[in-house]
């Protein structure tokens, strides 16, 4: 077991040194162990063998890789490239050779380096204080790696004529116009607290943002929140975010705040605005219910078809002549109930020249249950058919067979009772003559004992 | 160990000559350092506490005329500093660089860079554009800055390291030569009377005097004048005091002289510079009905004519009290999106411009839902598969999700090996999307690449809603 030293993190020619003296031991990186520490010890500066290390010839890009990963925080950093520069001796990797493990392990934290320096010299903020009549510009910045001395030459090319500090949790450098110091570390209170044009900055970093868009997702990306506390400016952000967003529910408001609709014409206007689900993408218009603002006896289907979504009226297709034809078997006047829909877009396939009926989700049940719920509340009848399973399924809220409850009352969730029957298109489908005429019979028996229940559809005059 | 100010001249014995000292010249100089931090705590009062009342009320003023001229400079789109030559001020001993890449100081909220102080001098103007909010007829608060103003302001954020240096614009007053004149002074001043050498991006007013674009160039580091808007019509309609001659005369006096100054650069080393980052325009869309293909087909002429470095697309936002002539509808931030995307497949990649516009759709509008070189490559089926281990690099560049340093790590790696799948997949970012396009050793899509619900299965899946759409 060989231990290299190395003088600090980011100790390149310390390092390279130590690669010179364990190439020519043949040392495996198995047996090294590498150690940052006050001193360097040079092992190989041996009195005997008076040999000075020849320096290693390397592949062309090695220099510039190795330099980006010694600064990197991971301590395997310095065993991984000596790893890789046996292997490139050996011939046993290339440095053109992108698509190898290790090389591949190598660029991705060289360019995690990169991007750290690229931050420094973003995110560094200086605050300025008087110092005998001369300024000074002092930042407190905490790197992820070990960049600084790297990154100083940058700051001393554009602020060669300001005299400025910058420290961290690991060093410190100064400049004083003149030379560059390297100073220990600091403490986060060692830095100014403010500087009177740090408002300013605020308020240019306030106007400069556009409400209109909002993608802080981007923003995270390229400004990790990491950052965020050296930055006065991100001191705004979330207020921002906030005003931004209350812009966009004050003109949601603006475009529904009309007054809460208080009678059916206006609910239906509402309604056609609807967005809640995306069924209104495709359909021609909303079909809403039809009939009086108050009524005894309301009837719900399922969505409208193909002719309802053409005319803007339920129960006008084929499915609407049986319904229409039995309501009057049973005695009821169509124009006296309340007649609509669980859901108030047409849900179709398009097949063809053939938009073919689909029956509507949970999801889109749900979503326009909103709309039953009011038409509910205003008709205010006194017992609700419902035509078929998803009309149950809106009304109670879960799933109802028909079969087996066909006849049954149940109740909605708004209490109101629920009598469940076929839904008129369910004789469309029968094809034996004889199966359909029964339940036709069977259905309209259903309808009369609705108006059974209720006695009489006409509603009492106020 | 942590940092302690008792200890001052313990850490002044350690304080020693950096590294990198070399960037000063005089290194081995062992004299003791000059700078005494110990001071720095014992004034370590703010300044703000100890200015007077006049100091304070003219700065309040300064940040009151900053909002607004900041607001309505934000309309602009770019926000570069890059492109330009590389300066420091290490040897001057003024202030400011350049650095070739340009920097991102700070990100806003709506995922835009910060780089540059972008502002305008003054928000009043003679025109009446339309689409701009700060047209003559529009009721916006009025501010103006003096050129000292904008100096004391940039010199400040730069000084802070808020910024990489200024982007400063301006509504016309009095006249288009009395405008340029104000900000050229704002230029010069930064320049000659505070050696700054940081960058300068300049809007230019294309009816002012040659003279003043000559010596705006001379400042800046690049120049910019705006097209306004893709079509000859929707300028005519929505911008009817500007022509396109004139816009298109001055970018093509300034391609002259950017070329000229390039060459004499190239000769004597002490030639002047002339805007060394070279000019971009923007124009924005969806304010008038030009559609992508337009929008395409305009920015390749304007490269091709006046070697721009740039084109920006602004996505027409609804400005505060607009004008009855806008559309009431903005066009979705993704139009936008794409239109970088197109911008960058006729720059980097290859494309052709008639080769994008195919990638749009029969009503001349790039997808939305997917990117345009993925688009293209949908009707191109045939193309497919490539072979990463043979295909040349052109053709590499047209397999949707493979960027150009993706395509020159591939075309360097295979000189080593032959490249399996998981072998793209560690130089690239996400392999699920380029399978299908490409084969590799051990790797064949198949059936893959003509599936019917291709589109389908390499689309995004996620759909965000579009805000205030």
């Amino acid at each position: 077991m060989i231990t290299a030293r190395l003088g600090h993190e980011d100790d390149f020619d310390g390092w390279r040194e130590q690669c010179r003296g364990l190439l020519r031991l043949g040392a495996r990186p198995a047996d090294i162990v590498w150690q940052v520490g006050e001193q360097r010890t040079d092992l190989f500066a041996n009195p005997e063998s008076n040999i000075e290390a020849a320096p290693i010839g390397v592949p062309k890009g090695f220099a510039e890789l190795s330099r980006s990963v010694i600064c990197h925080s991971d301590p395997e950093r310095f065993g991984l490239l000596y790893q890789l520069l046996i292997d490139l001796k050996a011939r046993k990797r290339h440095m053109g050779d992108r698509a190898d493990p290790l090389l591949r392990k190598l660029d991705v934290m060289a360019k995690t380096v990169r991007r750290d320096i690229h931050k420094m010299r973003a995110f560094v903020r200086f605050r300025r204080i008087e110092q005998d009549g001369d300024e000074h510009f002092v930042a407190w910045f905490e790197p992820e790696h070990h960049i600084v001395r790297t990154n100083a030459s940058f700051f001393v090319r554009r602020f060669a004529g300001m005299r400025w500090s910058i420290l961290t949790p690991k060093l410190s450098i100064h400049w004083d116009k003149d030379r560059l110091l390297e100073g220990p570390a600091a403490q986060k209170e060692d830095a100014p607290t403010e500087d009177a044009i740090e408002e300013q900055w605020k308020t240019y970093y306030g106007s400069i943002f556009n409400p209109a868009r909002l993608k802080v997702k981007a923003m995270l990306k390229e400004m990790p929140k990491k950052y965020w506390h050296n930055m006065p400016e991100t001191a705004l952000v979330s207020e921002l975010i906030q005003s931004a967003r209350n812009r966009e529910l004050a003109m949601i408001e603006k475009e529904t705040a009309a007054p809460v609709a208080d009678t059916l014409n206006s609910l239906h206007a509402e309604a056609a605005r609807c967005r809640r689900c995306p069924l209104f993408g495709p359909a021609t218009q909303i079909v809403f219910g039809e009939g009086p603002e108050r009524a005894r006896l309301m009837f719900v289907g399922e969505q409208p078809g193909d002719q309802e979504d053409m005319q803007g009226q339920p129960f006008v297709g084929p499915a609407g002549q049986i319904f229409n034809a039995a309501l009057r078997e049973a005695g009821i006047d169509r124009a006296q109930v309340y007649v609509t829909n669980a859901v108030k877009h047409f849900k179709f396939k398009q097949e063809g020249k053939r938009r073919i009926h689909d029956r509507p989700n949970v999801g889109e049940i749900n979503h326009c249950r909103w709309w039953l719920k009011r038409e509910i509340e205003m008709v205010q009848p006194d017992l609700i058919v419902a035509l078929g399973a998803t009309a149950a399924r809106s009304l109670t809220g879960h799933n109802v067979a028909v079969t087996p409850n066909r006849g049954h009352i149940l109740e909605s969730i708004e209490g109101v009772p629920v009598l469940v029957t076929i839904h008129p298109s369910y004789l469309l489908r029968l094809p034996d003559a004889e199966a359909a005429a029964r339940e036709r019979q069977n259905f309209v028996a259903d309808l009369s004992q609705a108006l059974d229940r209720i006695g009489t559809i006409q509603t009492a005059t106020a | 160990m942590s940092f302690s100010w008792s200890e001052y001249g313990k850490w002044q014995m350690r304080c020693k000559p950096h590294v990198s000292a070399k960037v000063h010249g005089n290194s081995g100089l062992t004299s003791p350092p000059t700078f005494k931090l110990k001071t720095i705590f014992l004034s370590r009062i703010d300044t703000a506490s100890s200015r007077t009342y006049t100091e304070h009320m003219s700065q309040l003023q300064i940040s009151e005329k900053l909002a607004i001229l900041a607001d309505a400079a934000k309309y602009d789109a770019s926000c570069a500093s890059s492109g330009t030559s590389k300066r420091s001020s290490s040897k001057s001993g003024g202030i400011g660089s350049t650095e070739g890449m340009g920097i991102c100081h700070a990100y806003a909220p709506d995922g835009r860079c910060i780089s540059l102080l972008k502002i305008l001098l003054t928000n009043s103007c003679i025109f009446d554009c339309h689409y701009c909010i700060n047209r003559k007829s529009s009721n916006v608060r009025r501010a103006r800055f003096t050129p000292k103003e904008v100096v004391d302001l940039t010199l400040n954020f730069y000084k802070r390291n808020y910024i990489e240096g200024l982007f400063l614009s301006s509504g016309i007053i009095k006249s288009s030569n009395y405008t340029m004149e104000q900000i050229v002074e704002v230029a010069r001043s930064l320049r000659e009377d505070h050696d700054f050498r940081g960058y300068i991006h300049l809007k230019t007013i294309p009816d002012a005097d040659p003279e003043l674009l000559e010596a705006a160039g001379r400042h800046a580091d690049r120049l910019s004048i705006n097209v306004e808007l893709p079509t000859r019509a929707g300028l005519q309609k929505l911008a009817p005091e500007k022509s396109e001659e004139r816009i298109e005369g001055a970018m093509g006096g300034l391609k002259e002289s950017i070329l000229d100054g390039r060459d004499a650069k190239k000769k004597y080393r002490s030639a002047p510079n002339f805007a060394p980052a070279g000019q971009s325009t923007q124009m924005i869309v969806g304010a008038d009905s030009a559609t992508d293909s337009d929008i395409v087909r305009r920015a390749n002429g304007l490269y091709d004519r006046f070697g721009l470095r740039r084109v920006y697309y602004s996505a027409f936002s609804p400005i505060p009290d607009a004008s009855a002539v806008l559309p009431v509808q903005r066009p979705p931030l993704m139009r936008e999106h794409r239109l970088y995307q197109s911008d960058w497949l006729l720059r980097f990649y290859g494309f052709a411009p008639q080769e994008v516009v195919d990638a749009a759709d029969a009503d001349g509008m790039l997808p939305l839902d997917i990117d345009p070189k993925l688009a293209w490559a949908l009707k191109h089926r045939a193309h497919f598969p490539l072979d990463v281990n043979s295909a040349p690099k052109a053709m590499l560049w047209r397999v949707p999700g493979l960027g150009t340093k993706a395509v020159d790590a591939i075309v360097k790696a295979r000189r080593w090996r032959r490249l399996r799948l998981e072998d793209v997949g560690r130089l690239t970012v996400s392999i699920a999307k380029i399978r299908p396009f490409i084969t590799a050793e051990g790797w064949s899509p198949g059936a893959l690449t003509d599936m019917e619900h291709l589109r389908a299965s390499v689309a995004p899946k996620v759909h965000q809603l579009e805000l205030f759409a």
